[in-house]
């Protein structure tokens, strides 16, 4: 795999507070676990980018080996990864995300 | 995918792992694992879901379209710690 892709997303992560990887838009998220992420962001209230891996799939390939973790939605925030779906939902049940996204 | 195999692969990885398995759709690739191990002390969650990810590497980028993924140690069961 091309190493410049895992360097554009490094410059991605880190150039932008809080960007979801997922599939599909925020407008038109094309997984349940994704529009769960979009939902959850909304009401936050904070601003985020999104980029779509099903429009891209060397990235959709990319992001999983450079987070080392096998899914999608991949939400990172400070350049940090957070976690998928599974992760920010408990996170933000627990009243961790908030602060996070805040810092 | 049936669960006696998803079960089977968990443990070869955290073999004092229990394994709590549901099929979400009844199709056999959406599941939500439920797994408690001593191997997940002291980890983070992230780190904690690579483990159970990598013991199902293969079937991750085939036969399991999603995983729902809870995981606990055995003194922080939820709902029993």
């Amino acid at each position: 795999m091309a190493e410049d892709i895992l360097q554009k997303i490094k410059n991605d992560v880190t150039s932008n507070k809080v960007i979801l990887y997922m599939k599909g838009t925020k407008a038109l998220p094309q997984c349940g676990f994704s529009a769960r992420v979009v939902d959850i962001l909304n009401r936050h209230g904070v601003g985020y980018e999104t980029r779509n891996v099903l429009a891209d799939p060397e990235l959709r390939e990319a992001i999983k080996r450079f987070s080392n973790w096998p899914t999608l939605p991949q939400l990172y925030v400070n350049g940090s990864f957070v976690g998928g779906c599974d992760i920010v939902t408990e996170m933000d049940q627990k009243g961790e995300l908030a602060p996070l996204l805040k810092q | 995918m049936r669960k006696e195999d998803i079960q089977r692969k968990i443990q070869a990885a955290l073999p004092d792992a229990t394994v709590e398995l549901r099929d979400l759709t009844g199709g056999g690739d959406h599941w939500e694992a439920t797994v408690v191990s001593r191997a997940f002390e002291g980890k983070g969650v992230v780190e904690q879901h690579r483990l159970v990810y990598a013991a199902l590497a293969e079937e991750m980028r085939g036969p399991i379209h999603a995983l729902t993924l809870k995981t606990s140690t055995p003194a922080r069961v939820p709902g029993k710690g």
